[in-house]
């Protein structure tokens, strides 16, 4: 096939929830950032290994990863960049804080613009908001079909791509027209590890700014290492309105957070007879929990 | 999300060896490839950076994917199917995870599409794959022929080959034959020249061939007819591909169930010769050997990691009497051991590397140019270090996880004898490790001759010039009155007939190994508190050890052979 696909993959840094110890959250009931690690969003690492797939079948292919965040979310790029990506943009500037998903769709959407790419490729949801509307509203923006709960790419050429979704009662195929966006789920394949040539050759990438707060360790790029340079984009790259970034545009507000602490509310003692075994089954079919 | 390199701080600690940066240099041969490689180093600390993020990937694929598959793979196996191999799933996952990691062919150099690591991180790697799952550290380590290849083979063959195994392209040494185990010279299967064909034709069969189903095989034949020793051996290289051999059975065995042990008929299998006619054995196979006796060091080493975690795990949590059995004398007495035993192999294994290294990279630079009077020199001093370590390496490490392995068992009680537990495997794994790629009886054949020249005891001298730090002065004393006797050892046996020679020489290379084992425990005390205790330990037991040793052989009289004979 000719056709060589530039693939932008969205992927955001998130507290890492999947672990919380018991310093997890504030008094208030805020996210303590602080006691969690920050990682590469799962379901994006699903995202990128689907990108990468289609560059192992479509040689020259290129990947651009775009993530939104503070200075230190240039490590997603860099992650990224490990596995096998050949890039990709920090979209970073104090206009861009506080935004909720509409203001960051805004941002990410414009961004796109600029890259011009055939396919984009994200996680279903973040486990930091799970919210699963950036990606939506990303394509609604751009005016992109949309394929969510992507499992697996199953083909693609210049006219359409077509693609497995898992849904909550089995499984869908349909085909869209490009360029498109899709999302994928947690159940499609892992990530392939990152490799130990690409680590090499990336692990000096950095931002401007990582370069700037250095210090000490400052040491310009080199010539003929351009591709070391992650480059951070901000307001004046991507234009557009700047009453829609940020806190003004985002129109949601936080009514109220309340701690829930789960109790057990009522207990049940079976023996491992046979007819108290079937009773349970009798039961749990009868409320729709199995069967 | 385990990673066996990031929480053993004793690894990272190896980078920092004072012999390092010479062996960086070295190998990189002035950062030539800088420039041309994107993920060549630009100098010595680029380079040490690189092995260190490099096994930070190693050490996660082991902890997660390796390590999690070990149980299963132990339980499933491979299976022998119409003359080919199929391995057990878990086994096929490690090895698409390491390809898309690009961690095969992590020792060759950057135009056959290798990572040029020195052999320090190389070795490192195996022993972390050690750790996970001994069986697969045979199909992992197997990437050894690579290096013969480098090492031996022609320009047209390594172009032809070398770039395959950073591809994931599996290999095999074919070896042993039902009549030749551990005297190789018996080998008979046939390799003839075909004209026709423009290849050698090789048949006859070979058994007990680790991962013998490979895509390239490395196989030692009898090319000059009618010769019966050594001398009438070549070594050539097979792809599977040119079809020719098949495989009759896998053997079932006691442990490293993972790895396909198989036995191969091989009928007009074309191959390629490598290197120079009747030199297979008496050159190439005993350079391989060599290899493989570090990987099986470096396995060894991951074992005994492998067996002390899980009895200290256990000792832990474990709970008799009203308290956890850690507490008590008779289990933390056991642990403190097998740690210092652990540590004291890993010390080993990472100074014959480092020896094995500077040898290497010498040969290779004198592919380009002439080597100077002084490397001349240096290059032969690191090889004969590394000829006289490499045997006591294999011998100590195998018999120190074997010996860690059952005490883990021991550790967990009765539940160490259920399949519940890991150590069970971990028990079954350790146990080839002290008979392949030759017996600790034929490691002692090989090691007696440098106790009788005094290679050895010039090496311990030479660690006693090293200066110690005040509070280490005492255990230094210990060690020299240790090397006096163990002087006194040779000398009672010296001149005596060689059976009585061999009759001890376990013995004496035993006690010279203990030795050079306590001082490089004792030197790396000194820059890393995490090996005080087990400086202490090991050379307490060393003492003693030492000192039965010695009075054996005191007491032992000519005549006393005769009771075993």
């Amino acid at each position: 096939m000719d056709k060589k696909f530039r693939i932008v993959v969205l992927a955001k840094q998130v507290p890492d929830t999947r672990n919380v110890g018991k310093d997890a959250m504030k008094e208030d009931g805020t996210v303590n950032r602080a006691a969690l690690p920050a990682i590469f969003n799962p379901e994006d690492m699903n995202a990128l290994e689907q990108a990468l797939r289609i560059k192992d079948r479509i040689a020259g292919s290129e990947i651009l990863l775009l993530t939104m965040g503070p200075t230190r979310a240039a490590d997603i790029i860099r992650e990224g960049m490990f596995r096998g990506a050949d890039g990709g943009i920090l979209l970073t500037d104090r206009k861009f804080a506080g935004s909720d998903t509409l203001a960051t769709s805004y941002a990410i959407s414009q961004a796109v613009r600029k890259l011009n790419p055939d396919i984009i490729i994200a996680g279903r949801q973040a486990i930091d908001g799970d919210t699963a509307q950036v990606g939506p509203q990303v394509a609604e923006k751009l005016n992109f079909p949309q394929i969510t709960y992507a499992e697996e790419i199953l083909e693609i050429s210049e006219q359409k791509i077509t693609v497995k979704r898992r849904l909550e009662r089995g499984v869908e195929i349909v085909s869209s027209s490009l360029p498109v966006l899709v999302t994928v789920t947690a159940t499609a394949p892992e990530c392939r590890p990152r490799h130990a040539k690409q680590l090499m050759k990336y692990k000096h990438a950095r931002t401007l700014s990582e370069e700037q707060t250095a210090g000490e360790g400052y040491m310009p790029i080199p010539e003929g290492y351009e591709y070391l340079r992650i480059p951070e984009w901000g307001f004046s790259e991507i234009g557009g309105e700047e009453s829609g970034y940020g806190l003004a545009g985002s129109p949601t507000k936080v009514k109220k957070i309340e701690n829930i602490i789960l109790q057990a509310k009522e207990s049940k003692k079976l023996s491992s007879s046979d007819e108290d075994i079937d009773t349970l089954i009798k039961e749990l079919i009868s409320s729709h929990t199995i069967g | 999300m385990a990673n066996f390199y990031t929480d053993n701080t004793d690894l990272k600690f190896q980078f920092q060896h004072p012999l390092m940066k010479k062996i960086v240099e070295l190998k990189e041969q002035n950062f030539k490839d800088s420039g041309k490689y994107d993920y060549a180093p630009c100098n010595v600390e680029d380079a040490i950076d690189s092995y260190d993020k490099v096994m930070e990937v190693m050490g996660e694929i082991c902890g997660n994917t390796i390590a999690n598959n070990a149980e299963q793979v132990d339980h499933e196996g491979p299976v022998c199917e119409n003359g080919r191999v199929t391995y057990a799933a878990g086994t096929r996952q490690n090895q698409e995870v390491l390809t898309q990691a690009g961690l095969y062919g992590m020792s060759l150099p950057r135009e056959y599409g290798g990572l040029n690591f020195s052999m320090v991180p190389y070795v490192m790697a195996a022993e972390l794959v050690g750790r996970a799952d001994a069986g697969f550290a045979n199909i992992w380590g197997l990437q050894d022929c690579a290096e013969t290849i480098h090492e031996f083979a022609s320009e047209e063959i390594r172009k032809e080959f070398l770039p395959r195994i950073n591809a994931g392209d599996t290999c095999s040494m074919d070896l042993t034959e039902p009549d030749a185990g551990s005297d190789l010279q018996a080998v008979m299967l046939k390799a003839e020249w075909n004209e026709e064909k423009g290849m050698w034709m090789l048949n006859g069969v070979k058994r007990f061939i680790t991962n013998g189903d490979a895509q390239i095989k490395l196989v030692l034949a009898r090319s000059e007819e009618g010769t019966h020793d050594g001398r009438g051996l070549s070594y050539f290289v097979h792809d599977q591909a040119w079809g020719g051999v098949t495989v009759r059975r896998i053997e079932n065995k006691l442990g490293i169930k993972g790895s396909p042990t198989c036995e191969l008929v091989f009928k007009n299998a074309p191959a390629k010769l490598i290197g120079e006619r009747k030199m297979g054995l008496i050159k190439y196979v005993m350079s391989l050997m060599n290899g493989a006796r570090l990987g099986v060091g470096a396995q060894s080493v991951g074992i005994s990691e492998a067996a002390y975690r899980e009895a200290l795990k256990y000792a832990q949590e474990r709970v008799q009497f009203g308290k956890a059995i850690i507490g008590f004398p008779a289990v933390y007495e056991m642990l403190g051991v097998m740690k210092a035993k652990l540590q004291a192999s890993r010390a080993i294994l990472y100074e014959t590397t480092r020896f094995v290294d500077m040898y290497k990279a010498y040969g290779f630079i004198a592919e380009t140019r002439k080597l100077t009077p002084e490397e001349r020199q240096e290059a032969k001093k690191y090889q004969k270090l590394a000829d006289m370590f490499t045997p006591v390496l294999k011998m100590m490490s195998s018999e120190y996880c074997n010996q860690n392995a059952y005490d883990a068992i021991q550790i967990h009680g009765g539940s160490g004898f259920m399949k519940e537990y890991p150590v069970e495997r971990i028990y079954r794994d350790a146990r080839i490790t002290t008979i392949y790629e030759g017996t600790s009886q034929l490691q002692t054949v090989a090691a007696i001759r440098y106790v009788t020249t005094g290679a050895y005891l010039n090496q311990i001298r030479e660690y006693q010039q090293k200066a110690v730090r005040p509070e280490f002065e005492q255990l230094k004393k210990i060690l020299i009155e240790m090397t006096d006797r163990y002087e006194e050892a040779c000398a009672m046996v010296s001149g005596k007939d060689n059976s009585i020679i061999d009759f001890h020489a376990r013995r004496l290379v035993e006690m010279a190994a203990h030795i050079i084992m306590s001082y490089l425990l004792l030197i790396d005390a000194q820059n890393n508190a995490d090996f005080i205790k087990s400086a202490q330990i090991f050379i307490g037991k060393s003492y003693a050890w030492n000192q039965e040793r010695y009075t054996y052989i005191a007491n032992f009289t000519d005549e006393d052979i005769n009771a075993f004979v």
